[in-house]
């Protein structure tokens, strides 16, 4: 029955709110001991999947297995998981020894081992001598810790967290991600982590699981889920992308921006039309005489790192990025290495992302703030 | 600085005007009478007459404190179910709950009068389907029953506001760790939830200890609470200053109840409580 270490593992799982479609035939195995992230946009099911896994949501049909069982009709404090919040949900009317004793003394610990346990949790996140602490007292980043400790403490089997990182500021946040990955390794447990920020699914995951829709889009390492795109969603979502409408002329030739490409990809039918990504930062700007194809810079903008610039091929806006600087207006040729392009089936997605005449840093920051799920 | 605590003064200037007039003189006066004859002269013999009441005092408070759990019991699950219903539902709760307030005291006492005559629609019911009729009217339960029947909204609102504000991740939280519903209630819920009881108490228990409206009506004239004796003093009796004593003395036995009940809710969580 149980396939090999598979801790948790999702089979058709479907639900709906009222008549939105929330979550569309889920199927997924979650390893033991892996950090799985789930990625998506707000209202993409990532949120609910978690919940259903924690036992807060039923699901209108399919099944929750946890180590090949089925969980579910398991009420949430019987399972083997525990959660972390999005704003914490660190009782208020206890400290932080308390808070984090809250799941011991359930389990009915005696207090000697319950206070050695709250001690070696709030070593763990760096917190030692808050335990008499007040939780209105602490802060933001605090408070997270606190919750680490508080869940951790129970010893669950899978830690499922919520956007925990949401509300702290950038620096905070970089700093918890690296300390939730130590985290995770030394406790040797299972992470589902829900994320609309893929930089940090990016950084964190061992799979990387793309929701859209209600639906997975794509499983896969960082790595794939970044070189290897299955669709166009997931190509635009994960870093900046330029998604072309292309033919597959033959294997390993595909046609786009009015040129020919060498590229590696084959198995598509003869004159297949796909979509074509090329990430910003695989383009190769020569002199226009090189070019395969060439264009005109209508933006650039300074990054610290690199340029970015906005450059207009056959009425399709790219965005490329150099170390170079080349002055808006300048014409320019373009080369792009085999390996440098992916070519993708045609999906659902195809043609809903366009070009970059209408991107701006500011619309892009402020989508990430406002994605918030439910 | 200095100028924007001025301008806030002054906006709170009319009030600070009401107050002083019909709160800050009026509790005076009552002192003054309690401790000072017609001469003028301090005594302390209207203080020292409260013993003949002992028994009516005790009793209010007595009465008041029964109205205020039955309250509470009532309130408390009604709060909650409001507080985890969806907005509509919570609106025609809401409503529902403050209707009867629309109508004055006096006419919701006097229908309660008419549904528990011995001979009121109470009993006419259970005579017509055939059951003996109860005699309700002038009983110290009838009076009870007004108390709790005209002060139980000041239950329901503080503690559904209480309970509405509760983050719900809180109670998943506790269930995430392990707590079943009577743990989560016990040690989530019920905590949280201290200082909307103590605001309620506070609210129901200190309007029934000196009502004299509903005592008088619905209990007729087999007892009497405190606060008909002490409008006995000024309405028929004359006797201002034993009035005067007697409320003073009622009001500090209500500060001494109120500080037993607040030290019993822990008094330092954020907002709810109003006394």
């Amino acid at each position: 029955m149980m396939e090999d270490n598979v801790i948790i593992k999702l089979q058709n799982i479907s639900k709906k709110f009222e008549d939105d479609v929330i979550l569309d035939n889920i199927n997924l195995s979650i390893k033991d001991k892996e950090f799985m992230t789930f990625l998506g946009p707000s209202g993409c099911g990532k949120t609910t999947t978690l919940r259903i896994i924690a036992g807060f949501l039923e699901s209108d049909s399919g099944q929750v297995l946890f180590e090949g069982k089925d969980i579910n009709n398991l009420p949430p404090h019987k399972r083997q998981v525990n959660t972390i919040f999005q704003r914490y949900a660190l009782f208020p009317h206890l400290n932080v020894y308390d808070n984090i004793a809250f799941g011991l003394r359930i389990k009915k610990m005696k207090e000697k081992d319950i206070s050695k346990k709250v001690h070696e949790m709030l070593e763990l996140v760096n917190l030692k001598g808050f335990q008499k602490r007040n939780i209105a007292s602490l802060s933001g980043g605090q408070q997270q810790r606190v919750a680490i400790a508080r869940a951790l403490a129970v010893e669950p089997r899978v830690l499922l967290l919520d956007e925990p990182l949401g509300a702290l500021d950038l620096k905070l946040r970089k700093d918890m991600q690296v300390e939730l990955k130590n985290i995770q390794k030394r406790m040797g447990i299972t992470f589902i982590y829900v994320t609309h920020d893929q930089q940090e699914a990016l950084s964190m995951s061992d799979t990387i699981v793309v929701m859209n829709d209600g639906k997975i889009q794509q499983i896969g390492t960082p790595i794939d889920i970044y070189n290897e795109p299955k669709n166009a969603f997931v190509a635009d979502f994960i870093g900046e992308s330029n998604i072309l409408d292309g033919v597959m002329l033959n294997d390993f030739k595909a046609k786009f921006s009015g040129a020919v490409f060498q590229c590696l990809d084959k198995g598509f039918a003869v004159n297949e039309s796909v979509d074509i990504v090329v990430r910003p930062e695989d383009v190769d700007v020569v002199p226009v005489e090189e070019g395969t194809i060439s264009g005109v810079i209508t933006s650039n903008t300074f990054k610290g790192v690199h340029f970015e610039m906005i450059v207009d091929i056959d009425n399709f806006k790219w965005m490329i990025e150099t170390t170079d600087y080349y002055p808006v207006g300048t014409r320019i040729g373009i080369q792009i290495e085999p390996d440098a392009i992916h070519v993708m089936k045609k999906s659902e997605y195809s043609g809903m992302y366009g070009d970059y005449s209408s991107f701006s840093d500011e619309i892009e920051h402020l989508s990430d703030i406002t994605e918030e799920e439910e | 600085m200095a100028k924007k605590s001025l301008s806030k003064k002054l906006i709170a200037s009319p009030y600070l005007v009401w107050a002083g007039i019909f709160i800050i003189v009026p509790l005076v006066i009552v002192v003054y009478y309690s401790f000072f004859d017609a001469n003028g002269n301090f005594t302390l013999e209207y203080v020292s007459e409260m013993g003949k009441y002992k028994d009516v005092m005790l009793n209010s408070i007595w009465l008041g404190f029964i109205a205020t759990v039955i309250s509470l019991v009532l309130a408390y699950p009604l709060a909650y179910i409001m507080a985890r219903s969806t907005a509509n539902v919570q609106r025609t709760m809401m409503m529902l709950v403050m209707l009867p307030m629309w109508m004055n005291l006096l006419i919701r006492t006097y229908s309660m009068m008419i549904l528990m005559q011995d001979t009121g629609i109470i009993n006419s019911f259970l005579e017509r389907i055939g059951l003996d009729s109860v005699h309700m009217i002038n009983t110290q339960g009838a009076v009870v029953l007004g108390m709790v029947y005209n002060y139980i909204p000041y239950m329901i609102l503080p503690l559904y506001s209480i309970m509405a504000k509760m983050d719900h991740n809180l109670i998943e939280a506790a269930e995430d760790l392990g707590a079943n519903k009577v743990t989560v209630f016990k040690n989530i819920i019920l905590p949280l939830s201290l200082p909307g009881i103590a605001s309620g108490f506070t609210m129901v228990f200190v309007p029934s200890v000196s009502t004299f409206y509903i005592s008088k009506k619905l209990g007729g004239n087999t007892f009497s609470l405190i606060g008909d004796v002490i409008e006995m003093q000024f309405k028929s009796a004359n006797n201002y200053n034993l009035g005067a004593s007697l409320s003073l003395v009622l009001m500090v036995l209500i500060i001494i109840c109120m500080m037993v009940m607040n030290r019993f809710t822990g008094e330092d969580d954020d907002g709810g409580v109003l006394i």
